[in-house]
């Protein structure tokens, strides 16, 4: 029996539905039974391009949420920014047509065994698993707070039914143009005090992680983070996702933020040994 | 139409299967086993390991380019010593057959490693991988200098000793390979590697800098194929009794025959991986298939084929 990407599966997979939700769309994936071995955190490999693409990685999404008891069996939502190539493909396939998905993959967020309260940070379309993760941990008693901030309001997701497992949802766009102006990370510090927060949750860009880190370094206050680095495989086996991560000891090794990640403990990631040799 | 033999031999080495992964790009060989029994395929060559272990090069370490990818890992690996604790009995244990690929920095690194490998069971042969691109000086990639190249070999193959087949992974970014190629045969290598990735760079032009954390990379994927069908040819044609396993670029079954035809005795799967960890498995039936389409009854019957002379009309 494998260790590694133990429930993945390789699959052909019905695209259900594609709708444009402001600058992203929302793609349902007909998953079928591996919906339920689907956490959040988790993330699907998808071919880009068609048979003659030249385009010849697969390209990783995080699944924002799956759902195990439609009429079609089990799917997964995606929220997907058509920016790059292969993500403006995906998001130009209509309904009916057929994904080569690799499903799932990764390292989930880490549920708290005691219903402490919980801080969720969502950086653009990083919020998207973050209210599938939100209604785990409401389901585990715990409270539940989250902050989405983005350059501008367009870039924010933060879709109605997902508000229902939250107790308070705050916005912050640089422009100003959705909720408060100001960075999403200027309030953490006094929440972080002010509802006892045990657990901060954040997806996003790597520079909003660093500095939710710079928050939470040296307190008691856990800090789960999904990174973000370019991956050609996202099976563990081509070694180009890699993080400089401490262990226990205190030693750095090079993590594979695929199969390591994509959900790590951003106490022992080494944000200023990003990018650099060690 | 009947079954093809499939099985196929590098030196005194026999393969079930003339499909093996490619070095580096099935990692040590736990991340493919969800998807197929590793026992299914003609071999896993390992992830080139060195003496000690490695942190490899800083990111960002991959590039997609047209039909095609560039990475500089920069041999990232746990060193020798934990390879052989650890990853060796998860293979055997996995009823693999095994090809550990071995890297230095100085021929005595190189016969260091083979030194380690001699007394470990359950190996089928050493791919001495002599044309990693992606090392800080482009004088250490041995396979670019045939001296150099052929002492590497030369120290391996008297470390060793004369039982497992030594097979040398040899460059294309270089003049002339057949000469380099016929030197390292001379120096003891059973079997040769064509090819490691070709030499590459990409300018982002956010930054207008070198995209890789390295700067250069290894290019691989169908972008290089031709030029791997090209140097397999090249080297089969000047020492048809040499096996070779090829590689670069191969995705499908049709590539793979075209590997074989062209003097391979194996081939293996790289990049093709990355993008499908369905890819040996895939390419495994299809070649099957075609080689019955086209009347082989087995590899040994292909190796070579395109090099056959031309029967009187």
């Amino acid at each position: 029996m494998a260790t590694i990407n133990k429930n993945a599966t390789s699959m052909q997979a019905v695209l259900m539905s594609n709708k444009r939700v402001g600058q992203y769309h929302q793609l349902i994936v007909n998953i079928g039974d591996s919906a339920s071995l689907c956490k959040p955190g988790n993330f699907v490999a998808i071919s880009v391009g068609g048979d003659s693409s030249r385009m010849i990685l697969r390209r990783a999404f995080a699944i924002s949420r799956v759902s195990s008891n439609s009429t079609f069996g089990g799917t997964m939502e995606l929220i997907i920014a058509p920016h790059g190539q292969g993500s403006k493909w995906l998001c130009s396939q209509i309904e009916g047509a057929v994904l080569d998905v690799v499903v799932p993959l990764g390292t989930a967020f880490g549920i708290p065994t005691e219903p402490v309260p919980v801080l969720l940070v969502g950086g653009g379309y990083g919020s998207a698993p973050l209210f599938g993760l939100a209604e785990v941990l409401n389901a585990r008693g715990c409270r539940v707070d989250m902050l989405l901030g983005a350059s501008t309001a367009g870039k924010i997701y933060a879709p109605m039914e997902g508000k229902r497992a939250v107790n308070s949802l705050r916005i912050y766009t640089e422009d100003g143009s959705m909720g408060q102006m100001g960075r999403v990370t200027d309030p953490i510090a006094g929440l972080i005090a002010d509802l006892n927060i045990a657990v901060v949750y954040s997806c996003g860009p790597m520079a909003m992680l660093s500095a939710i880190n710079a928050i939470t370094h040296g307190t008691e206050v856990v800090h789960q983070c999904a990174v973000e680095e370019s991956m050609a495989c996202g099976i563990g086996i081509c070694m180009t996702c890699v993080l400089p991560v401490a262990d226990e000891d205190g030693d750095v090794s090079m993590l594979r933020s695929c199969i390591d990640g994509p959900v790590m403990d951003g106490a022992l990631v080494q944000w200023d040994k990003v990018g650099r040799a060690l | 139409m009947t079954a093809v033999d499939f099985s196929t031999t590098i030196a005194n080495a026999w393969f079930p299967s003339p499909i093996f992964t490619a070095s580096g790009c099935a990692s040590s060989g736990r991340e493919l086993a969800q998807f197929f029994p590793l026992h299914d395929i003609g071999g896993v060559v390992t992830k080139s390991v060195m003496n000690k272990a490695r942190t490899g090069r800083p990111t960002p370490r991959m590039a997609e380019t047209a039909s095609g990818m560039l990475n500089s890992i920069g041999l990232q690996g746990p060193g020798i010593d934990a390879f052989i604790a650890k990853d060796i009995p998860y293979l055997i244990e996995q009823k693999a057959r095994i090809i550990v690929s071995i890297a230095g920095e100085t021929v005595e690194e190189y016969a260091t490693l083979a030194r380690k490998l001699r007394s470990v069971s359950g190996i089928s042969a050493v791919e001495v991988n002599i044309s990693c691109p992606n090392v800080e000086n482009r004088g250490l990639v041995f396979a670019c200098d045939p001296e150099a190249s052929r002492r590497v070999i030369d120290g391996v193959r008297r470390t060793l000793g004369g039982e497992l087949p030594i097979i040398a992974k040899l460059s294309p970014d270089v003049t002339d390979l057949v000469s380099i190629a016929k030197g390292v045969v001379d120096a003891g290598a059973d079997a040769l590697a064509l090819i490691n990735t070709v030499l590459g760079m990409v300018i982002n032009l956010d930054t207008m800098r070198p995209h890789l954390g390295g700067k250069t990379g290894g290019l691989s994927g169908p972008a290089i194929k031709p030029i791997a069908i090209r140097a397999v040819y090249q080297v089969h044609e000047a020492m048809p009794k040499v096996p070779i396993l090829g590689m670069g670029g191969i995705s499908n079954g049709r590539d793979a025959l075209e590997m074989i035809a062209a003097g391979a005795s194996g081939v293996s799967i790289g990049t093709a991986s990355f993008g499908n960890p369905m890819a040996l498995m895939n390419i495994s039936n299809e070649l099957r298939e075609l080689l019955a389409l086209k009347g082989f009854a087995s590899i040994r019957d292909a190796v070579g084929f395109a090099h056959r002379v031309e029967e009187a009309k």
